[in-house]
């Protein structure tokens, strides 16, 4: 028994190996970085609003339309790049636009929408970033985009850019709005 | 044609380094002394090889030699000479000559400063590092020639990536190979141990310096790189828990375990096989690091170009290195002698719970990393894990180590007193409840957490001087002998104390960065201005500048308080046409307390431009205390203990030696 404690080492080695051959073989790309709660329902939790006189949202707000949801923080650079694009979203209504503050401090934020504008419908604050442990957050920016039945369809990892949204965003939505005429 | 020499040399070096591999090995196997001091000199010649092609490399980066294919790719004539030289080690075949060549570096100093090891130990260890040598070299030479030429030869150079082009970042990797490719040599010498099924105290004092020299500079190396992220990414931001990070962490923790494991074996002739298990393992880490930055399976910001060729390369090598390491170590660890007994608490107990915590701290970070990989290799989903992950498991582990950290030193040997050690420490309760106190009256305003940070920090360095305090019985006796007795001290002594003390001050500033940051981001006209924690900033313009290899706007920032005036500030934002890319470079001014840092934006003259402005409390903490943690190190290095030759008789005198220290 306590020699086998001793070939422990060894099987774990050889364990983790194993793990490291098959993404070599199967030559996958892990820059793509899909959700993984694609077609799952959107983890849930129940975060307070960010403005304490608005109210915010939970999984159930998120029934009966599509919605996006993006993760943001006041000290993050590349959300500031992605701003402009929230904005117009929301000037054009394109599609419901919900926020999750993350990691951030509850004035630095409010300054920050302040500043830039605040395109969100309804804002929540993950303050301790547990929420986005759910989410599978990797770092903010990013966006979520979540169907009628409150099912993750996308995931966006990055600053959203006008490509972005023409190109991956506006498909999917689409499908779904036809889906919902059918 | 010095290309061309550069690319025999590392042939060369090939040659060298199967003659250190095979001829030590047999000699050590056979008790043939002529066959075992081959070692030396072929050590001390492969290493020299090296150095040429290495030289021949980079005199191709200066003269701007764009014939050679590395170079024509990463470097371009108008980049100045700091980033040409740099330009060698800031791509896949450059930095693998470098990484050779710390490798045959550290066989060399075996080579050249072990005159006081057994010569068959010598002769092992030499061996065993000449055939990872031999690995990595035919690894270079197969698959990363960086020698290959380019006919015909293009005009000019692709440039080095801007982000690159940083000073901090120029000396960050020979730093970093120089800790991780060290731990190559604590590898081999555990290897060694484990052929001649013999290790002992007098092992662990010859190991020590090495293990000591690759801890201090991958300490460094990682300090630098944290740095560079923090000022040259412009996020004011410090860590990422990035899979290249924690591919270079992960051997700084079980480095560290190791460093203390080691102690016991020196001292108590205890947790030896636990030890060699250590030692095999923080380069297995450092193998698996190299293997995940160059293979590409994991997603990073840092990874070089990927190549699944090379990837399988290394990781071929690391199997056969590591495998063969765990069932050396499954077939002659049982058969190791057990040690010293010793009370669970103890200083021995104490050093146990330092293992066990940063194992698994070390556990937790790997899984983190490669979480990702093996839920993709086994289900196909793809997920990624992020700092939120790592903040909330690998904090909790750290928090009981910080709390052991002063109480281990306090306990004697075999058995220790925890109440007496805990009597012992009310000089670190109060710095603990006072420094604890003094920033929640500061900042009462403020988040808590970092509260607890600092009473941990304070509870830590108080603990950390008392024990030195202690030792010399500081107003006890005299001041004049408490000096003598400070005289006569160990230099290990003291590079404990600073290297704990180090933590205790970096403790304070990830505190109260992770909680006390400000910022204010704000459109600025020329003559526009904003405050922040009690400063003035005042944007007086911007200019257009030409550097040599790049354009930029570079803003000038007064900062004053009151009616002074404290620091001019000039963030710029460059855009290098080259490689097409705009880097932002903050500006810090640091004070002990807080740094202010500004970065500049998008912008122009009529709109203005998007001035971002920081001010971070304790940063320089972070810097400050792993200076101290390096200068720990560096201070251990210079003990006499391990300079001092005739091991021999160390080793018979060790039993009424340890006698005496303990009772000292």
């Amino acid at each position: 028994m306590a020699k086998t404690i001793f070939v422990l080492p060894f099987l774990v080695f050889f364990g983790v190996v194993t793990y490291f051959i098959i993404p070599i073989v199967k030559k996958s790309d892990p820059k793509l970085l899909p959700s993984a709660l694609i077609d799952k329902d959107v983890p849930e939790n129940k975060l307070p609003p960010l403005f304490e006189n608005k109210t915010g949202f939970d999984h159930e707000d998120l029934l009966g339309g599509e919605t996006l949801v993006n993760f943001f923080s006041s000290w993050c650079g590349p959300c500031r790049v992605e701003h402009d694009i929230l904005m117009k979203i929301s000037e054009e209504k394109t599609i419901r636009l919900f926020g999750i503050n993350y990691k951030d401090q509850t004035q630095a934020a409010i300054r920050w929408l302040d500043e830039l504008g605040d395109p969100f419908e309804k804002i929540v604050a993950d303050k301790d970033g547990r929420a986005a442990i759910d989410w599978g957050v990797y770092g903010v920016p990013e966006t979520y985009l979540i169907d009628k039945e409150g099912k993750v369809r996308y995931r966006h990892v990055g600053p959203l850019t006008e490509r972005v949204l023409e190109e991956k965003l506006m498909p999917i939505i689409q499908l779904l709005r036809n889906k919902k005429d059918e | 044609m010095i290309a061309e020499l550069g690319h025999f040399a590392l042939i060369l070096a090939l040659v060298m380094a199967t003659v250190q591999t095979v001829v030590p090995l047999l000699g050590a196997h056979r008790s043939n002394t002529v066959l075992m001091e081959i070692g030396k000199p072929s050590a001390i010649a492969q290493f020299f090889a090296i150095l040429f092609a290495f030289c021949a490399l980079t005199n191709a980066y200066i003269t701007s030699d764009f014939s050679v294919a590395n170079v024509a790719e990463n470097s371009h004539s108008l980049k100045p000479l700091l980033y040409k030289i740099s330009g060698v080690w800031g791509n896949h075949e450059g930095s693998m000559v470098l990484w050779v060549l710390i490798l045959a570096l550290f066989g060399f100093t075996v080579a050249v400063f072990g005159k006081n090891l057994p010569p068959t130990l010598r002769a092992r260890v030499l061996g065993i590092q000449g055939s990872i040598g031999v690995a990595f070299l035919a690894f270079v030479i197969t698959t990363s020639n960086p020698f290959l030429r380019l006919n015909p030869a293009p005009l000019d150079g692709r440039d080095l990536n801007p982000l690159l082009q940083d000073p901090g970042l120029a000396f960050h990797p020979p730093m970093l190979y120089l800790g991780y490719v060290g731990f190559s040599i604590t590898f081999s010498f555990a290897i060694a141990a484990l052929i001649e099924g013999n290790i002992g105290p007098a092992w662990a004092r010859w190991v020590r310096p090495w293990a000591l020299l690759a801890w201090t500079s991958l300490t460094a190396g990682i300090t630098l790189g944290s740095w560079w992220a923090y000022y040259e990414l412009g996020w004011g931001g410090w860590w990422y828990w990035d899979p290249v990070e924690n591919a270079s962490f992960m051997p700084w923790l079980v480095g560290t375990a190791f460093l203390h494991s080691a102690i016991v074996v020196e001292k108590r002739d205890a947790l030896k096989s636990w030890t060699i298990l250590l030692a095999i393992l923080a380069f297995t880490l450092s193998l698996m690091g190299t293997f995940l930055v160059r293979s590409g399976v994991l997603t990073s910001v840092h990874a070089f170009a990927v190549d699944p060729e090379r990837g399988l390369f290394i990781l071929a090598i690391l199997a056969f290195f590591v495998g063969g390491a765990f069932i050396l170590f499954a077939i002659r660890a049982p058969k190791m002698a057990l040690g010293g007994l010793f009370q669970p608490i103890s200083r021995e107990g104490g050093l146990v719970m330092n293992n066990l915590l940063l194992s698994v701290a070390t556990a937790t970070v790997f899984l983190g990393t490669l979480y990702p990989l093996f839920l993709d290799a086994t289900t196909g989903q793809k997920v990624s894990v992020g700092p939120p992950f790592f903040n909330a498991t690998f904090i909790p582990i750290m928090i009981p180590l910080l709390l052991l950290m002063a109480i281990g030193p306090m306990l004697s040997w075999k058995q220790g007193d925890l109440a007496s050690a805990m009597s012992r420490l009310w000089v670190a309760a109060i710095c603990s409840g006072g420094l604890g106190i003094l920033f929640w009256l500061l900042n009462s305003d403020k988040p808590f957490t970092p509260i607890i940070g600092f009473a941990i920090a304070g509870w830590l360095g108080g603990g950390a001087l008392k024990e030195l305090a202690d030792r010399v019985l500081l107003f006890r006796i005299p001041l004049i002998n408490s000096l003598l007795r400070a005289r006569g001290l160990p230099r290990s002594a003291y590079g404990m104390t600073l290297a704990h003390l180090g933590i205790a001050i970096f403790v304070c500033g990830a505190s109260a960065d992770s909680a006390w940051r400000s910022e204010v981001v704000f459109n600025a006209k020329e003559k526009d201005q904003t405050e922040i924690a009690g400063f003035n900033l005042k944007l007086q313009k911007v200019d257009r500048l030409k550097g040599p290899n790049y354009e930029s706007e570079r803003a000038h920032i007064l900062v004053t308080k009151g009616s002074k005036i404290i620091a001019n500030l000039y963030p710029e934002r460059r855009f290098y046409p080259v490689q097409q890319m705009l880097t932002t470079e903050a500006t810090i001014y640091s004070t002990v307390m807080a740094d202010l840092y500004a970065t500049i934006g998008e912008g122009d003259k009529r709109k203005g431009w998007v001035l971002r402005i920081w001010y971070n409390p304790l940063i320089p903490w972070i810097w400050l205390g792993c200076l101290l943690m390096v200068l720990g190190g560096i201070i251990s290095l210079t003990d006499r203990r391990l300079r001092i030759g005739a091991p021999e008789k160390r080793v018979r005198n060790y039993k009424t030696a340890e006698l005496g220290a303990e009772h000292g």
